[in-house]
């Protein structure tokens, strides 16, 4: 599989690896995928009291396009309110990675991924 | 200290380089000042002088695997071979019987051979491999039938590399009057193979894995008892009317050359790359989480496919930038399924999508072995730590106990 320069760039040098407190009240967690598909993606977002995301950390386990997309997610929710970050489509990351079709599926993981974050992060609200 | 180039190749299973001995030997069989005429033509030299090296040639593959020159058929590969073989046989004997027994662990030529046939209204049994991937004999025999005409088990499988008892399972196979076919595209030249002491009627070989041309294969057909096959291929007559078209001189000389040098060459490259092996092995051994599949045991030499659980087989190849090597995962389109190989052994998916396979080959180094193990280190160590996966087993949770969304 060739990739595109973007996904090599993430991937050789990702962005916001690591882990936040799940445990805590400002931090909103969402963990997609499944191992048996081969991949897994985990993101955490930390919400500052004006409900603006102030930091984002991922760990994913996938194929190389898997990886880019979760580290540019982090990258692009930095800054940004929950509800644009709730914007945030998959075509939008499958666009600016140039993903190949066959691997569009590592962005609509991406999308789950910052959605089921924000989820967790609200129902501790 | 040699330099050390790269990309190093580590997958000789795919495809081997031909070996300069074969290519030189090749050359002469193409040009207007070479041997160049149709191994058919009888009433010149030209057409002398070809059928003399495609007779040459036929002797050493026959010699490589103790049979008789005209056991052997030329085809375009494995691939042909094993399409050849098994419709072959079972359109032939059809009045007999029409099941067919085979595994599915197998190569893919065999396996949609065997789905075309059930297309045609014939029944296929598909066995499950053992944990190893090695055959059960008893399950083997426990499907058995009246009407089952045919049974193909490859010799060495081409993704894990164990070594099928095809001695044994040729035996059950006469007793039961069932034609036996056995790919033999990754063991020939590898693992000795003596036809006077096998019951195997029909087997398929392939030259460029050992180190001969693409695109030039043979199937061995048993004269004593006698095997009758349908041809596939319609034409000319040629190979005694089992395979027709103009034969190939230049790839068959090729394929002889190879023949003939594995069979030289065979014992002292075998020990070579079990030292290779064995090396790469060790050098993974004090990793955590590793898990080699297949049998380690009956395996051949050059072969080591190995689990690195809680990375995926696709990024971790995707930093092996040094490296030439395959993964069993398969993380494209529509099939997000690993290697049907890996399932088979009932691995589970996890280790599936984490598996490589190194195959090492007649030009493989200690040096190569040595940066190989050093790169997938590194690699394997920066995605563990990039896994949520690996944070898990770390912190000792089950990763089977959690109900993931399949997607
Ligand atoms: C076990 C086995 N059978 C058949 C084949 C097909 O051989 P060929 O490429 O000569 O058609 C291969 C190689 O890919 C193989 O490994």
């Amino acid at each position: 599989m060739a990739y595109g320069n973007k996904v090599i760039d993430h991937y050789e040098n990702p962005r916001n690896v690591g882990i936040l407190d799940k445990d805590a009240k400002n931090i909103g967690t969402g963990m997609v995928g499944a191992p048996a598909c081969g991949d897994v993606m985990k993101l955490q977002i930390e919400v500052d009291d004006d409900g603006i995301i102030k930091d984002a950390k991922f760990k994913t386990y996938g194929c190389g396009s898997a990886i880019a997309s979760s580290s540019l997610l982090t990258e692009w929710v930095k800054g940004k309110t929950l509800d644009e970050a709730k914007e945030i489509k998959n075509t939008d990351i499958a666009k600016e990675l140039e993903l190949p079709p066959v691997k569009v599926h590592c962005s609509v993981l991406a999308e789950d991924a910052i959605k089921a974050a924000i989820d967790d992060f609200q129902s501790k609200q | 200290m040699s330099e050390l180039k790269t990309p190093i190749y580590l997958d000789y299973s795919a495809t081997t380089p031909v070996d300069p001995r074969v290519a030189k030997k090749m050359m002469r069989y193409l040009t207007p000042d070479g041997v160049f005429g149709n191994p058919a033509s009888r009433s010149h030299s030209f057409g002398w002088e070809s059928d003399n090296a495609v007779t040459e040639a036929r002797a050493n593959v026959a010699a490589l695997i103790n049979a008789d020159p005209r056991e052997i058929v030329w085809t375009s590969g494995a691939t042909e071979s094993d399409n050849l073989a098994i419709k072959g046989a079972a359109h032939f004997n059809q009045r007999r019987g029409k099941h067919i027994i085979t595994m599915k662990t197998e190569h893919k030529a065999v396996l949609d051979s065997c789905r075309q046939l059930e297309r045609e209204g014939y029944e296929i049994t598909y066995l499950d491999p053992q944990a190893n991937g090695l055959l059960d004999l008893k399950a083997f025999k426990a499907v058995i039938r009246d009407d089952t005409t045919l049974a193909s088990i490859m010799h060495v499988n081409n993704e894990i590399g164990v070594i099928q008892d095809i001695k044994a399972i040729g035996e059950i196979c006469r007793e039961n009057k069932i034609i036996f076919h056995v790919d033999a595209a990754q063991s020939a030249g590898k693992v000795p193979i003596d036809m006077d002491n096998l019951k195997v009627d029909l087997m398929s070989f392939s030259a460029h894995k050992i180190y001969g041309p693409k695109g030039i294969g043979a199937l061995y057909v048993r004269r004593k008892p006698r095997i009758r096959i349908e041809a596939q291929m319609h034409g000319g007559g040629h190979e005694r009317g089992m395979r027709s078209g103009t034969l190939a001189t230049h790839q068959i000389v090729g394929m002889g050359e190879a023949f003939r040098l594995a069979k030289e060459e065979m014992a002292k490259d075998n020990e070579r790359l079990m030292t290779l092996r064995t090396r790469l092995l060790d050098g993974f051994r004090d990793m955590e989480e590793v898990y080699v599949n297949g049998d380690l045991e009956q395996r051949v030499a050059g072969n080591l496919n190995i689990s690195f659980n809680h990375v995926e087989g696709e990024s971790l190849m995707m930093s092996l930038k040094d490296l030439a090597v395959s993964s069993g995962s398969a993380c494209t389109s529509a099939s997000l399924e690993p290697s049907y190989v890996l399932r088979a052994l009932g691995r589970n998916d996890e280790l599936a999508h984490s598996s490589l396979r190194f195959t090492l080959g007649r030009f493989s180094t200690e040096e190569e072995v040595d940066h190989a193990i050093k790169e997938t280190r590194k690699a394997v160590e920066k995605l563990r730590d990039l896994s949520p996966l690996w944070d898990m087993y770390k912190e000792g949770i089950d990763l089977s106990s959690i109900e993931w969304a399949a997607h």
